[in-house]
């Protein structure tokens, strides 16, 4: 099995299905001759040509909205968000449109488009290259956000997002693109979208979690399981809707709940995981839901020592688990 | 951290010592400065004490029952050091070593302080598995009982069993109570079940004792039946013969505060407020609605709500906050035409009075026969509370004051 990162497992699965399915082209800035700015789509233009790899001009309202009408029409388009920051002008595209028409049209129509997105800090891109941007969208029924944190889950992923025939948001994080590596099959497997994962079963403190911040988890919770602190690590996988009976097994298991998120903390996708749990484990708790997040300032800053103070990190979640464990 | 004492406050002018009828602390229980530590009695009042410093009792010098002289020490303090502050609000940065030394500290200081807070997957496994928490060593931060700490103890089968709860009902076996043809079965639900717990417990837990006496009230009825029809038509409602007794035991009790009073245990609680219970019946229903402060109110203000609470009793508006509160039951007997009760007490209160019916019968005045108008007054009392010597008091009191109501002596506003 090779090992791949995780963003060759993007470039896998995009060409994987562009070969599977010629109703699949990919639209975006800089994707065609460039192959993308992190090199998602390097190699796509040469094999698939003009008509499938589109370079599109600067307006992600425009690429939002041509991938809404070439979906309504039967293709099934990948299109990229060079940076999930600049996903804000096709907001109205996403969520009044896409989101909504398969309900509108009383089933007539739908939109079986996915979009890609690189998110997320720590790789000193201040402000507009360091935003995660999904709360905004997770409150939006009709609209599928997928967040996968591994190699593995990223091809699996990306190819149930293609299938979907309903508008998927596809968030990457960009600084897992070349840290994250791990084997990946060459076979042609899809796994479910809208299912957790659990990435670590323990018995002692239980951390729900998505993304890079996942791999802070497993990381802490090594260092922890040799002081005898034994970590169970649950990964959304799809941040909405949420897994509610895996969230609420995870729960259950040890009593002891730590939430992490590299957003803000207030209004983030994990404070309606907190609800969550608070609706059905009241008494298998042993202790109150911690939340784990980024502080609530506008943006990611670029100083270094801010920037860090800002990110998640594997010191910070080992912390809370410590603080768990010992309640 | 620095060794502090604290000693025992002057509590009052003239007060020279106190006793310490109990620690609210015990060793290694973090204070907070002015948090009360220990309740003294002196003979002029009771009081709690407050911490003199934020930190953790280090040690109990003086013993609960020992009486203490003001100024003398009661205890030991170890005050926090400026510096822990800082340390705990230390970044992640900061040494590994300098964290934990930290968290041990702190849980030195916390100790034993979360040793009763028990989550709520923790009161379930309990109660589940019939475990008895005080017996269980909890591992948790401030000896707090985890969770997984009941889980261990489950699996080993070691589990420190609960004491069999006494409120397990009366088992009545099913033969015993088995209806026959054409006995009509009633469930108990909702008020009636509420009413048998009620006195099931009043009269197990409460060593009741009874008392009666009889008083002349031909001058109240009197003035009642002059009053009663102008008072209806300025008032919109009955001036009844209840409120004036209402009144009566409302003044009595005021120079009796020991029958306004309630068993709690280690001690006598006496309440401040006169507030009357009384009791309405609605069908099958029993409700005990509550005037509050009855001694400030006047004899119309007590007629006032009676005739209040009854109506919301009967047409079911009354609220709990209506019903809490009762120090002291009255109860209109009389409205039925009994002349002799021994009512349950109202728990957990002391003591109920039951108002009989008030009749016409001979009585031998300066050895004349005389038709005057009677009613026995009946009251059950808590033995633990009370004894025959101040109830007696009380009720010659509440008979003298019965006895002298009319125009001249009593307004009815």
């Amino acid at each position: 099995m090779p090992v791949m990162s995780y963003i060759q497992a993007v470039t896998v699965a995009l060409r994987e299905e562009m070969q599977r399915d010629e109703k699949v082209f990919i639209l975006g800035e800089d994707i065609g001759k460039k192959g993308g700015v992190f090199g998602a789509t390097k190699g796509l233009h040469d094999e698939f040509g003009d008509y499938r790899v589109l370079d599109t001009p600067l307006a992600e309202s425009a690429i939002a909205g041509v991938g809404i009408g070439a979906a309504m029409y039967g293709m099934r388009p990948v299109a990229e968000m060079q940076f999930a920051d600049f996903i804000m002008p096709a907001i109205n595209q996403i969520i009044s449109e896409a989101a909504k028409m398969r309900y509108r049209s009383n089933n007539d129509w739908n939109v079986p488009m996915t979009i890609r997105a690189p998110y997320g800090g720590g790789v000193h891109g201040a402000l507009y290259h360091s935003q995660s941007v999904e709360a905004i969208f997770a409150n939006q029924p009709g609209l599928k956000i997928v967040m996968p944190s591994t190699p593995y889950d990223v091809k699996g992923l990306l190819k149930a997002s293609i299938r979907d025939n309903d508008p998927v948001l596809f968030f990457e994080h960009k600084r897992a693109y070349r840290l994250l590596k791990s084997d990946v099959p060459e076979n042609d497997y899809v796994l479910p979208i809208g299912k957790a994962d659990v990435k670590r079963e323990g018995s002692d403190v239980t951390v729900i979690t998505y993304g890079l911040s996942v791999h802070f988890a497993l990381q802490a919770a090594e260092k922890l399981g040799e002081e005898g602190i034994d970590t169970h690590i649950l990964d959304l996988r799809t941040v909405y809707p949420l897994d509610q009976n895996a969230i609420i097994d995870a729960a259950q298991k040890t009593g002891k709940v730590l939430l992490v998120t590299e957003d803000n903390k207030e209004g983030s996708i994990i404070g309606e995981v907190a609800a969550i749990i608070a609706e059905n484990c009241l008494f298998d708790l042993d202790s109150p839901i911690q939340r784990l997040a980024g502080p609530d300032i506008p943006a990611m800053p670029f100083s270094p020592a801010l920037e860090k103070y800002f990110m998640m990190n594997p010191d910070k979640v080992e912390k809370a688990i410590r603080e768990l464990a010992e309640f | 951290m620095a060794t502090e004492k604290i000693n025992m406050p002057q509590l009052g002018e003239s007060v020279t010592e106190g006793t310490i009828s109990s620690w609210l602390v015990g060793a290694g229980d973090k204070v907070n400065k002015y948090d009360p530590i220990a309740e003294v009695m002196t003979d002029k009042v009771n009081a709690e004490v407050p911490s003199s410093f934020s930190g953790t009792i280090k040690e109990l010098v003086a013993q609960e029952g020992d009486t203490v002289r003001v100024g003398n020490l009661m205890c030991y303090i170890d005050t926090k050091g400026e510096s822990s502050g800082g340390e705990s609000q230390a970044s992640d940065q900061t040494g590994k070593e300098h964290n934990t030394s930290a968290v041990k500290d702190e849980d030195n200081a916390a100790e034993r302080s979360m040793k009763k807070r028990y989550s709520p997957a923790v009161m379930k496994l309990a109660q589940e598995n019939d475990i008895d928490l005080q017996q269980v060593e909890g591992s948790g931060r401030g000896g707090r009982i985890t969770r997984k700490d009941i889980e261990k103890l489950i699996a080993s089968n070691d589990k420190p069993a609960a004491p069999k709860s006494e409120t397990e009902d009366e088992q009545l076996s099913a033969s015993d109570h088995q209806a026959q043809k054409g006995d009509v079965e009633i469930p108990v639900t909702g008020v009636r079940k509420a009413i048998a717990q009620n006195m099931v417990k009043s009269t197990q837990e409460i060593p009741h004792a009874w008392m009666a006496v009889e008083a002349d009230v031909t001058d109240l009825v009197r003035y009642r039946n002059i009053v009663k029809e102008e008072f209806k038509q300025n008032e919109g409602y009955s001036l009844t013969f209840f409120a004036f007794f209402v009144k009566a035991v409302a003044q009595a009790l005021k120079e009796f505060p020991q029958l306004n009073s309630t068993w709690a245990g280690d001690k006598i609680i006496q309440h401040k407020n006169i507030n009357l219970s009384i009791a309405v019946a609605k069908d099958n229903e029993l409700f005990v609605p509550v005037i509050k402060n009855a001694d400030e109110k006047s004899i119309k203000g007590v007629a006032r709500d009676i005739n209040d609470l009854a109506i919301r009793a009967r047409s079911g508006k009354l609220t709990s906050e209506d019903m809490q509160g009762g120090t002291f039951t009255v109860n209109n007997t009389g409205s039925f035409g009994s002349v002799q009760s021994m009512g349950v007490i109202n728990h957990p209160q002391a003591a109920i009075l039951q108002v009989e019916s008030i009749v016409k019968r001979p009585v031998i005045i300066n050895d004349m026969f005389a038709a005057r108008d009677m009613v026995n007054l009946c009251l059950s009392l808590d033995h633990r509370v009370l004894d025959g010597l101040i109830v007696g008091q009380f009720l010659a009191r509440l008979k003298e004051i019965v006895e002298n109501t009319n125009a001249d002596t009593t307004s009815i506003y």
